[in-house]
């Protein structure tokens, strides 16, 4: 529909390190000798790996608790619902909220776009291809922002330590989250987002 | 633009390479589903048993918090608390660990660690900051076991200690409780594990815990009594204040000893019975053996005696007072008060042994026996008195004696009980004379005595009266005239009075008469011729001579 033509079709392709447009024969960019490819390789591949493997660890995360707390000598370990849950109850619903969003909503609407955008993708299909662009660079912006639970939990482990009044200790399931995240994002950037419109060829 | 599309082909050589990076990358998932998969196997693998204990409360337990220890190990949690079907207690649910499933076994017994405070020590004050946990002792069954009665107290003894257990059996539990602790030779070497009543509620059955290395001290011979309390004595030897720590006075305690001389010192088996004493004097008594029962009736009045008041012969004491009763006697209409004693023959020492042999075998009628023993003793003056035993208090205790001159009383053999005939004590008979010096007192007519002093002191006001009317002032009369007499002899004595100037007058002229008679009986000393002759005329003293004669005339 849109009259603009491709990289291909004009015998270019760019270069994903420096941007470098080479000629489509070449295999290595002139300026900084990375490798050339038109799309990047395997992506479609790479991203459902990262993103299945992100997914089944998804599940420890939030069944493993995630930090252990000890006041006054008893101790407690939670789990990211449990803090939630807590929260909610202690009143702080702000904070729960905040939690909630951070290490719920945002991973599970990562895992549930990711997923939209592969098999849209996949089937090249037409439709509504600004948005999915646009919904693409959204995932990719608050990937990082995932990571807020790791870093709290990391803060309090290292300021809380006053052994009998009260400890703070990591758990595995905040382990599990890490990688989570950090698998999320490398679906993310596996992603060739010019996959979205690359449907156009076959329409 | 389609055929464009087709023309894409030129990059084919990197097909290889791209491959072999797509298959590593699907290890990814692979590598994610395995430590997944493994994490599941893990918790799966570290799963216990799942329990249930009750407890009377949920006091300090937190589902998903409070833990199970056994010696300071977690070996579960609490997995959620739900109250019974009836409301009379709380279920906990516990999800023990897979290396705990040994407590999940019959003879496991949990409890809750709270903070005690108790007689016998505090216990469980880490439990003040950290929170309850539920305390586990494990057992040697094998057999397993889902649903447990949680104890309400921490068990005295933890399976495995080294150590025997020994059950004494006691006629009260006396202060004592789970946990008091048990003396030999005032170190603490056990303490009460549990106790509990016979079916038929006649005596207690208290287990207690000997630890290891004290345990071989208990032997055959072995006396166990309460040592709670302070045991004060005063004798001869002056005031003894004994216990076994201050511990005891309070808390109450056991202790336990081997009598002295030669005994059996064969340690005692796991699981010995003992007998639990009073006292440590009652432990080192012999054996009292059966007691025989005797009753006793008193006329008077028995204030101060007790039941349990000793039953003395020769200051040897053979009994105690079992029963204090008062009954009516229709004949007499008099109060007696009946007094049941036991007596233990075995007091009697080599005695009873001699006097036991007396009786007749035949029967198994103990009553018959005794009243076959003591009849010939009463007919002997055999008798039981109420005896002061001390002023202070007027304690009173039995005292069984031969008494002298007692008076002759029918002894009823068949009597069931055997009755023992009485006498009043010394106290009886020091009332009895009190009284009838009290009554001698009584017989004085005091009150006619007291009239005739009435009488008699009215006479003597009447008297009175009269001399104070009549007497008086005649009285007054009568000094009134002395005093004037007085006055006159003054008068007459005074030294310008008429008297007394004759008086001197007089005495002058004796005075001049005397000297007239002494100058005559000097003349005639010297002229005694004169007396017949008469005085020669001497022109000198011719005065003189014829005052002379007229004096001398007369």
């Amino acid at each position: 529909m849109t009259a603009a033509p491709r990289a291909t079709e004009l015998g270019l392709v760019g270069c994903h390190t420096c941007g470098l447009t080479c000629a489509i024969g070449q295999t290595r960019c002139p300026r900084c000798a990375s490798h050339l490819h038109p799309r990047k390789p395997d992506s479609l591949a790479r991203s459902w790996a990262l993103l299945i493997a992100a997914l089944v660890l998804y599940v420890p995360s939030n069944m493993l608790p995630v930090m252990y707390t000890s006041m006054l000598g008893r101790g407690e370990a939670s789990t990211i619902l449990h803090g939630v849950v807590e929260f909610w109850k202690a009143g702080s619903w702000d904070i729960a909220l905040l939690i909630f969003i951070a290490s719920v909503a945002v991973p599970s609407t990562k895992f549930l776009v990711l997923g939209m955008l592969l098999v849209s993708a996949r089937r090249k299909s037409p439709w509504a291809r600004p948005q999915r662009a646009r919904l693409y660079r959204l995932v990719e912006l608050i990937g990082y922002w995932s990571m807020l639970d790791v870093v709290v939990v990391a803060l309090v482990c290292a300021l809380v330590q006053f052994h009998l009044l009260g400890t703070a200790e990591p758990r595995a399931g905040i382990v599990f989250f890490g990688l989570v995240v950090v698998l999320t994002m490398f679906a993310a950037m596996s992603f060739d987002p010019r996959l979205i419109w690359d449907a156009d060829d076959d329409a | 633009m389609t055929e464009s599309g087709t023309a894409a082909a030129p990059p084919a050589p990197t097909a290889k390479r791209r491959r072999w990076s797509a298959g590593l990358i699907w290890l990814v998932p692979v590598v994610a589903a395995l430590i997944g998969i493994g994490m599941v196997i893990q918790n799966w693998a570290s799963e216990g048993p799942v329990i249930e204990m009750s407890f009377i409360t949920a006091e300090g337990l937190e589902a998903g918090k409070t833990q199970v220890k056994y010696k300071d190990v977690v070996i579960g949690l609490v997995e959620s608390i739900r109250l019974a079907g009836d409301n009379t207690h709380v279920i906990a649910r516990v999800n023990l660990g897979k290396d705990a499933s040994g407590f999940a076994t019959a003879d496991a017994r949990f409890w809750v660690v709270r903070p005690r405070f108790g007689t016998s020590g505090v216990s469980g004050i880490g439990t003040l900051l950290s929170g309850a946990y539920i305390g586990a002792d494990i057992g040697e069954s094998h057999e397993v076991k889902k649903i447990f009665v949680g104890l309400e107290r921490p068990p005295a003894v933890i399976h495995g200690s080294p150590g025997k257990r020994f059950t004494l059996v006691a006629n009260d539990i006396g202060s004592l409780d789970v946990g008091s602790p048990v003396y030999y030779r005032r170190i603490q070497v056990g303490r009460l594990v549990s106790y509990e009543l016979d079916k038929e509620g006649r005596q207690m059955h208290v287990d207690i815990f000997v630890d290891a290395p004290y345990d071989r001290f208990v032997n055959v011979s072995s006396r166990f009594w309460n040592a709670s309390g302070v045991d004060l004595n005063l004798d001869a030897g002056g005031l003894k204040l004994n216990t076994q720590s201050l511990a005891t006075v309070v808390a109450g305690g056991l202790a336990f000893a081997t009598p002295p001389g030669p005994r059996d010192t064969t340690p005692a088996s796991d699981g010995a019975q003992f007998q639990l004493f009073d006292d440590m004097q009652a432990a080192f008594a012999p054996p009292d053996g059966e007691p025989d029962y005797l009753q006793m009736r008193f006329e008077q009045s028995l204030r101060g005696l007790s039941v349990g008041s000793q039953v003395d012969f020769r200051g040897i004491v053979v009994g105690k007072v079992v029963s204090i009763r008062l009954d009516y006697d229709v004949d007499k209409h008099s109060f007696p008060l009946i007094v049941g004693v036991v007596i233990y023959p075995q007091r009697f020492g080599a005695a009873g042994e001699k006097i036991a042999q007396l009786a007749p075998r035949d029967g198994n009628d103990q009553n018959k026996r005794l009243a076959y023993l003591i009849e010939p003793m009463v007919a002997r003056g055999l008798r039981a008195q109420a005896r002061t035993g001390n002023l202070l208090t007027g304690q009173l205790y039995i005292a069984l004696d031969f008494i002298p001159g007692a008076v002759k009383v029918a002894f009823d053999p068949a009597t069931r009980p055997v009755e023992l005939p009485t006498t009043p004590g010394s106290f009886d008979r020091l009332q009895e004379q009190l009284t009838g010096i009290v009554d001698k007192l009584d017989r004085i007519p005091l009150e006619a005595i007291g009239k005739h002093l009435d009488s008699t002191i009215a006479r003597l006001d009447r008297t009175l009266r009269q001399v104070d009317e009549a007497t008086l002032p005649q009285f007054n009369a009568t000094l009134a005239g002395a005093q004037g007499t007085l006055g006159t002899a003054q008068q007459a004595i005074a030294t310008d009075a008429p008297l007394q100037q004759n008086l001197a007058q007089t005495l002058a002229e004796m005075q001049r008469a005397a000297r007239s008679l002494r100058a005559l009986t000097d003349y005639l000393g010297v002229h005694p011729e004169s007396l017949l002759r008469g005085k020669p005329v001497d022109p000198a003293l011719r005065e003189a001579p014829e005052n002379d004669g007229k004096g001398n005339k007369p």
